[in-house]
């Protein structure tokens, strides 16, 4: 199991908006997360690289574990966590700089300078989001230049420049055209070869499509987890059928 | 404006699956054929130990269309097939069923080849053996067409149909025949009109078949005219 989520209860000041959640990631995995809005699902999402630190008034208990390590141990390092758990937006976010240094800045800030090995890791990067023959000639272009779909598989390379183990994803097609959605679609079940991947989806049938597990949240409760082959053909709980058929709220 | 193409293929996994239920629902055919080439030879032959294999064969036939339909499901449920891709799933649905069905008269003709005690003269025989290659040879044609997307090949199975009624017609007319003259065999010889009948049946389901691959390759629907049966 990549990460462990045990008895993770969330609250947002005196508001619990997360109710004794605990969810195994598999490795080399893609497991989603669905529910209505405000359902905790994304908060869920950021407690699994401590984003949610960054909000005042958050509260925490339970456990979450990458490969057995407690994320939340006061000794972790956090700029460390979240190069080994990266994340991807709902909206891409591409710094205003080149395509070329937008994928060499995590390595940057990590210290990185020698140029050949970062040609190396902005080809692989790129050509591992799938879009290193859309923009290989033009490296040095504005990444602000570039169309929603392009910026978003941008985003992903640049968190696959540092290398991580888990990717997760809040919504990364919300904002995409129908095609560039398929294109990130297929990008995220060539990933998982190499990554352990998370996604938060308002798109159910974007979750029967890319994952292998889905945990259905409501009212920040985790109401089912099971294989996606199971969650789309056969859900063990009223609310969750309800959910996925469309007959809910 | 020029609009360049896109370079990278979208879902990738999702057309594997596709051609995974297509490539089933073939193999699924070739052993159906299998099954109904054997069960003529065990009859044609007396061979009941060929029947027997034909008989055990019929449980792998049947859990293929339970593979194939498990599939088809998923892939509705997860990936909202539509056009062509919808038809793949939709024939991949009503071809396994005729191809089970194939199987099924392969193992009533195994069984009856089993229980017939040698009733069968040279004559009919030839009656028998001249409806099963037809069977066979429209039930193969039919999976060959599938398999290559070709109309053309599948309307060649359509255009057979009348040839195998014209064969059934004879074939029946004379084991019918059988009935009244073996009195004391009565019960065999109407098994043996059964297998006339379930053979003309597999050129039927291979009919069936061969108007999906049609609508498969085209969305439209083909109908197939059946001639009047048993002239005597």
């Amino acid at each position: 199991m990549k990460m462990h989520v045990g008895g993770l209860n969330l609250f947002y000041g005196e508001h619990q908006a997360l109710f004794d959640v605990s969810l195994d990631v598999p490795e080399h995995q893609v497991v989603a997360l669905i529910g209505p809005s405000g359902c905790g699902k994304s908060t869920f999402l950021r407690t699994l690289n401590r984003m949610n630190d960054l909000i005042d008034g958050v509260r925490i208990e339970g456990q979450i574990t990458l490969d057995g390590e407690d994320i939340y141990a006061p000794n972790t390092d956090l700029v460390h966590l979240r190069k080994r758990v990266g994340m991807v937006f709902q909206r891409p976010n591409p710094f205003p700089m080149s395509i070329y240094d937008n994928v060499a800045y995590g390595c940057r800030v990590h210290g990185l300078t020698d140029k050949k090995v970062l040609d190396e890791i902005v080809e692989r990067s790129l050509r591992g989001a799938a879009l290193w023959d859309e923009v290989k000639d033009r490296l040095n272009a504005s990444a602000m230049g570039m169309s929603g779909g392009q910026q978003q598989r941008l985003c992903i390379a640049r968190v696959m420049a540092v290398e991580p183990e888990v990717v997760l994803m809040d919504e990364p097609c919300s904002a995409l055209d129908p095609i560039s959605t398929m294109k990130i679609e297929s990008l995220i079940t060539e990933l998982k070869k190499k990554y352990t991947i998370v996604i938060v989806t308002h798109n159910m049938q974007q979750a029967a499509r890319v994952s292998d597990d889905t945990a259905f949240f409501l009212n920040g409760k985790l109401i089912e987890n099971d294989k996606t082959d199971v969650i789309f053909t056969k859900p063990h709980n009223k609310k969750t059928e309800d959910y996925i058929t469309g007959r809910f709220g | 404006m020029e609009i360049k193409m896109e370079t990278q293929k979208t879902r990738q996994e999702y057309i594997q699956q596709l051609a995974e239920v297509q490539d089933k629902v073939y193999q699924m055919g070739l052993m159906a054929e299998v099954a109904v080439r054997r069960s003529l030879k065990a009859l044609l032959e007396n061979d009941s130990e060929v029947a027997e294999r034909v008989m055990e064969a019929d449980d792998a036939i049947d859990r293929k269309i339970e593979e194939i339909e498990d599939d088809c499901i998923l892939l509705i449920a997860k990936q909202q097939p539509i056009a062509h891709d919808l038809r793949v799933i939709a024939t991949g649905f009503k071809i396994s069923t005729d191809i089970e069905r194939i199987g099924d008269h392969a193992f009533d003709i195994a069984r009856t080849a089993k229980e017939e005690g040698g009733l069968l003269d040279d004559e009919r025989k030839a009656l028998i053996r001249e409806l099963g290659d037809c069977a066979v040879e429209m039930v193969s044609k039919a999976m060959e067409a599938y398999r290559a997307a070709d109309i053309h090949m599948a309307d060649d199975v359509r255009h057979m149909d009348r040839k195998m009624d014209g064969i059934f017609n004879r074939t029946f007319y004379s084991l019918s025949h059988l009935v009244t003259d073996e009195s004391k065999r009565v019960e065999d010889a109407t098994r043996l009109l059964f297998v006339a009948r379930f053979l003309e049946r597999i050129g039927d389901h291979a009919v069936n078949i061969a108007e999906w691959v049609v609508y498969l390759e085209t969305a439209e629907r083909v109908h197939t005219k059946k001639t009047r049966h048993i002239q005597a």
